[in-house]
């Protein structure tokens, strides 16, 4: 099992932030908008960079997604800011119809995605936004996995055109990509070669995959452990050939088992070579308060829980 | 530049347009549409400075429109058919299986003139003023033109937009409210009964115009009255006052043709009452 310096400890969010910095200053076209947030996107330096380029839409999310649109349909590269929950299931019907279906290049930055933003509860801690996002033709779904990711992830969805659903976390979680590994959108990043199963895992719990792998490496199990950063488009030559080889599939996700990363990817092995498949995933359930750690624990997302599945995911094939 | 009266020809075959292509497929919105026709044609015709042909979806240094209650789509069609946008013959194709003119206007087939998608009520303002803000920061001084519905302006995002454009002085850009006090259940007042629009709009910041929108005296003197307060640090909302249905008797004064096609006999009664021009069916 490859060994991963923690090379920090840092919230995606400031990776995002960091991005956009850097995307601002490739491009004089990228603009930003933020419904009342700043703080909490770790906007703040590109807004001071850029206050011509930067737009306050108050609590007022459904108007920002339009006025996104407009601002990209003159040649804009906007980028909104709120969290995953505003940036979604509240405002689907405006991206759908002004965004989506107009094709309009509007990168839509939803930060405390999933269970780890803790305390705030299951009104802030969207788990379906993967799912709500995917269905969207045309809709490009990223979930990186740490600080480097993140902030690499958002100055390649400024460099590329279309819509972008780009999703990440507010939890200090360990960072371990290195600054200089290359971001390509949809193309799986292998993390470590291996035999016995395939583990496919996004967003934060990819950290918690790495760490499942080397237990399984202690208990004489060759995991091979792939990061999925990009949720659609499927790299689904990736996918197919280490699943070929390992014979076994476990999905990893800060989301519902319904409509996630692990649909996406059962999906593709029921239309070709089914395999046995096992979800870390949260089952059909609302979120609540709590300290990130504890939420994972809890809701089965934890490194343990990750273990079991690839153990179970290997005694399927039989 | 066009006389009043050949705009007013003109409007008149857009109305045979209209009750054409919605007999047709024996679908369509004829009401909204008839009563936006002058207005539209006004825009198209003689106020917008804008270019049909190579059509450049970005509509840099030119003035763009966006017609957010897209349910009116006929009367769009039509205009900017008849504008150079695409040939006159396609309106036969609207709402027809594999058309560019869709039931609600699309960017997605390629049609030109079409810049967002429209018809979930209640966006469209919020796309212009960012178009309107993208034309202030590219120092690109044509104008943003809009028109919303009445009934749309139910739609809480509209209020959204409503404050957002005040707030960064879109003063780049000229709403019109197509107030003909109908929507789909009945009169306006009847669903929702809050219909002081130009109060409402000015306590929010707005200049607000009022404007007969079927009278070509009304139109021609408040639309350059409009464009005169452009740039003064407020965006301009003309409250136009139409008649649903407006050119063909049985269908105005009434909600019941906000969604309704005309028979083969209703067809013939309408257009016997909007003479065909030098301009022809399509």
């Amino acid at each position: 099992m490859k060994h991963y310096e923690i090379l920090g400890n840092k919230d995606t969010r400031s990776g995002f932030g960091a991005g956009l910095l850097e995307a601002g200053k490739a491009n004089d076209q990228v603009v930003a908008l933020c419904a009342d947030l700043t703080g909490s996107l770790m906007m703040n330096a590109f807004q001071d960079a850029y206050p011509q380029r930067f737009f306050q839409a108050g609590i007022a999310e459904a108007n920002m997604m339009g006025v996104a649109a407009g601002l990209a349909l003159g040649g804009k590269i906007p980028f909104t800011g709120t969290f995953a929950n505003f940036s979604t299931g509240r405002v689907y019907d405006q991206i759908r119809q002004s965004i989506a279906y107009s094709h309009k290049n509007v990168k839509i930055a939803a930060s405390h995605a999933g269970l780890t933003l803790g305390e705030d509860g299951a009104t802030h801690q969207i788990l379906e936004d993967i799912g709500l996002m995917k269905m969207l033709p045309g809709m490009t779904v990223i979930n990186p996995c740490d600080y480097n990711q993140t902030k690499a992830a958002t100055m390649a969805v400024a460099a590329m055109n279309g819509p972008v659903y780009l999703r990440f976390g507010r939890p200090k979680w360990p960072v371990f990509i290195s600054e200089d590994t290359p971001f390509i959108i949809g193309k799986a990043l292998m993390l470590n070669e291996g035999t016995d199963v395939s583990i496919f895992a996004t967003g934060h719990l990819v950290w918690k995959a790495i760490e499942a792998g080397h237990i399984l490496a202690s208990k004489g199990i060759s995991a091979e452990i792939i990061n999925i950063h990009t949720i659609k488009p499927l790299d689904e030559e990736a996918v197919l050939k280490s699943a070929r080889k390992t014979g076994c599939v476990v999905s990893c996700e800060e989301h519902q088992r319904h409509g996630g990363l692990g649909d996406s990817i059962a999906q593709l092995l029921a239309r070709t070579e089914p395999k046995p498949q096992e979800y870390v995933a949260v089952n059909d359930s609302f979120g609540e308060s709590g300290k990130p750690e504890e939420l994972l624990v809890k809701y089965h997302l934890d490194t343990p829980d990750i273990v079991e599945a690839a153990l179970k995911a290997i005694a399927r094939k039989g | 530049m066009k006389s009043t009266a050949e705009l007013q020809t003109l409007a008149t075959q857009v109305r045979r347009d209209i009750v054409r292509m919605v007999h047709a497929v024996n679908s369509g919105h004829p009401g909204g549409s008839l009563g936006c026709a002058d207005y539209l044609t006004a825009l198209f015709f003689r106020y917008m400075k804008h270019q049909a042909s190579p059509f450049d979806i970005q509509g840099k240094n030119q003035d763009v429109f966006f017609l957010s209650n897209g349910h009116i789509s006929p009367v769009y069609y039509s205009v900017l058919a008849r504008s150079g946008y695409f040939p006159v013959s396609e309106l036969a194709t609207f709402r027809k299986i594999n058309t560019r003119l869709q039931g609600h206007p699309t960017t997605h087939e390629g049609l030109e003139g079409v810049r967002i998608a429209s018809g979930s009520l209640g966006q469209g303002l919020s796309v212009a003023t960012g178009t309107a803000l993208q034309k202030k920061l590219d120092s690109d001084s044509s104008t943003v033109w809009v028109l919303t519905g009445d009934g749309e302006l139910q739609e809480g995002q509209v209020w959204e937009a409503v404050m957002f454009a005040a707030h960064n002085k879109a003063d780049n850009m000229i709403v019109a409210v197509d107030f003909n006090q109908q929507q789909i259940d009945g009169s306006t007042q009847e669903v929702m009964g809050l219909n002081e629009w130009t109060s409402k709009f000015q306590a929010f910041g707005w200049e607000v115009l009022e404007m007969d929108g079927n009278d070509w005296v009304s139109i021609d003197a408040v639309i350059p009255a409009a464009q005169s307060k452009l740039g003064q640090g407020k965006p301009i909302v003309i409250i136009m006052k139409t008649e649903m249905g407006q050119g063909v008797d049985f269908m105005m004064g009434t909600h019941a043709w906000h969604g309704k096609a005309p028979n083969d006999e209703q067809l013939a009664q309408a257009l016997a009452q909007l003479p065909e021009s030098e301009h022809g069916d399509y």
